[in-house]
């Protein structure tokens, strides 16, 4: 989400179950030098159709157990590069929430919103509201608000932009 | 109400009594490790965030330098050198090509009763020894080399007591395969797997590492055991505090497992969603097998290879790699002619490293390519090619297949 809060709409990309951290970012390129340079490579062995496609505010629909897998911290931070505005998913891997609470990258467990959810839908994010809607088939999707704590990291963009807000 | 050995934990660290699962603390870790897959991430970001300062307790930080090794290309070569540069400019303990970072904190620094804090999933292997571990990503351990501190939500345990037990050439690895595929890749997701009951007990520390290693393929933050003297004459030296599960601790909930007679076991491609007994899957030719890996590179896994190996062949055209967990594994298996042994069988045998199991360097596979292995994941592409397919199996199972050249059960009927 942006410094305002506001909602953007953007398209769903729908993903499996199980959806491991080695999907989201291969290990060959984890030692790359920037996060820019391994965002290239992003899903590009199961959705080679992602990179070219991807636009800033589009979403992932996740399944049960997205992120699963490696600790790797380069997996939320090539999709909050890219643009991708949100995660929603059945259940997340604890480590990859973990990850992407502190980078500031807002993951949503909501398994209805998952079920309706079609590919390429045009999805928008209240946040503030904790409101989905979905623009395409004309529905919402509500989710209950973040916990205070998790809420003040990734309003303030992370955990170190948060640790600085308090000292 | 009582207490599970994860809400002791965090108590003892917190300085909190009477914490319970659900609760959000902040608390010191007794280490933190950070390792060549991500550290450069960290220190990029330390570095732009709090330049020179000194970070707190570097005599708790461990960089281990273990997943691209030696390096594979310039730009790893810079990665290490870059840990290398903060390490000693910080004060830092540093192990540069030494081993797989789990087996190097075990070796050296774990004790029972100690939270260990690792940017890495399988850090969850520490319970083996009576302590928690838990995986981090980057941005937590630039936050606790900042401030000393990290939040985490005390998890909740899942009690699994294992009656019974296996012997040769069922191991602890099929232990650990046949729960998973019983209770699913992510039945334990945000909380702990809790193993009890005469079967683990049974268990040397060895076979707990093995069983606790894959408790993050289970979803489960930590695999824990309750220590015992196992724990003390493994690890001697080491300022063990032992504490354990109350008879009336809160769990969310219970399994009993029934090891007697379970047969070897072997993860399918492409999640721990197929798990099988490995004779259902007999006869599947392959092109790599690989022994190795934080959960299967210990002395004991080279010796039960080694006995599998003695006198036989790799099959022609197909490729065993090898590489022990640590130089002190490596060169107890020099010691003890074991190296001879594969070399005779015409293994490749690699410097200890995460290698084929991690994919990011050496001992990939190609387009079309079948790989058994005793590495963590199956995920595809995990080991080289998203064209091919990785199959999990003990080490006894791994080296079995390598003579035959297809997938081989180690037990006949």
């Amino acid at each position: 989400m942006d410094k305002n809060n506001k909602a953007h709409t953007g398209k769903a990309w729908k993903v499996g179950r199980h959806f491991d951290t080695d999907q989201i970012l291969p290990s060959q390129y984890m030692l790359f030098p920037t996060i820019e340079e391994m965002a290239k490579h992003a899903l590009e062995g199961i959705r080679p159709d992602f990179i070219p496609n991807v636009r800033r505010g589009d979403l992932l629909v996740g399944d049960e157990n997205f992120g699963c897998g490696s600790s790797r911290e380069q997996a939320p931070r090539v999709l909050k590069y890219i643009g991708i505005e949100t995660v929603i998913a059945k259940s997340f891997a604890s480590i990859f929430f973990r990850n992407a609470i502190n980078i500031g990258l807002p993951v949503i467990v909501l398994p209805d919103a998952v079920d309706r959810i079609r590919e390429g839908d045009r999805i928008e994010i209240s946040f503030e509201k904790g409101v989905i809607t979905n623009k395409t088939q004309g529905e919402t999707y509500t989710f209950p608000p973040f916990p205070e704590f998790l809420m003040g990291i990734i309003k303030v963009g992370g955990l170190l932009q948060y640790a600085k807000s308090r000292s | 109400m009582g207490y599970t050995i994860t809400e002791k934990l965090f108590s003892r660290v917190s300085g909190r009594p009477n914490v319970i699962s659900g609760d959000i603390i902040t608390f010191t870790p007794d280490w933190s490790m950070a390792n060549d897959a991500t550290a450069h991430i960290s220190i990029d970001l330390y570095r732009s965030e709090y330049g020179k300062e000194c970070v707190k307790l570097p005599e708790r930080s461990v960089l281990i330098i273990d997943h691209n090794v030696p390096a594979d290309s310039p730009s790893t070569a810079w990665v290490h050198k870059k840990m290398r540069n903060f390490a000693i400019e910080q004060g830092m303990l540093l192990y540069d090509a030494k081993g797989i970072c789990h087996q190097i904190m075990i070796e050296n620094h774990v004790a029972a009763g100690q939270i260990i804090v690792g940017c890495d999933s399988h850090s969850c292997t520490y319970g083996a020894i009576g302590a928690f571990g838990g995986g981090i990503g980057c941005t937590d351990i630039v936050y606790l080399w900042k401030t000393g501190e990290l939040w985490w939500y005390v998890p909740e345990s899942i009690c699994i007591e294992l009656i019974g037990g296996v012997k040769e050439p069922v191991t602890a690895r099929d232990v650990i395969l046949a729960i998973i595929g019983q209770l699913g890749p992510d039945a334990a997701i945000g909380r702990v797997m809790e193993f009890t009951g005469v079967g683990v007990h049974n268990m040397s520390i060895p076979e707990r590492i093995v069983l606790c290693n894959m408790a993050v393929e289970g979803g489960a933050v930590c695999g824990i055991v309750e220590p015992d003297e196992k724990v003390i004459s493994f690890l001697p030296g080491r300022p063990h505090q032992f504490f354990k599960s109350d008879a009336d601790a809160r769990y969310y909930s219970s399994y009993s497992i029934n090891l007697n007679g379970l047969d070897p076991m072997i993860a399918c491609p492409h999640s721990m969603e197929n798990i099988v007994p490995v004779s259902r899957v007999e006869g599947l030719s392959i092109n790599q097998a690989f022994i190795g890996s934080c959960n299967n590179g210990r002395i004991e896994d080279l010796r039960a290879a080694a006995k599998v190996l003695k006198g036989n062949k790799v099959k022609k055209a197909v490729r065993l790699v090898i590489s022990p967990a640590s130089i002190n594994i490596y060169r107890q298996a020099l010691q003890e002619g074991l190296i001879d042994i594969f070399l005779e069988a015409g293994a490749q045998v690699l410097n200890p490293s995460c290698s084929t199991c991690w994919g990011g360097c050496t001992g990939l596979v190609g387009d079309g390519e079948r790989l058994i292995s005793t590495g963590t994941r199956n995920f595809k592409g995990r080991s080289g090619s998203h064209k091919s397919e990785i199959y999990l199996a003990s080490a006894i199972t791994t080296a079995v297949s390598a003579i035959e050249g297809v997938i081989t059960c180690p037990v006949k009927e």
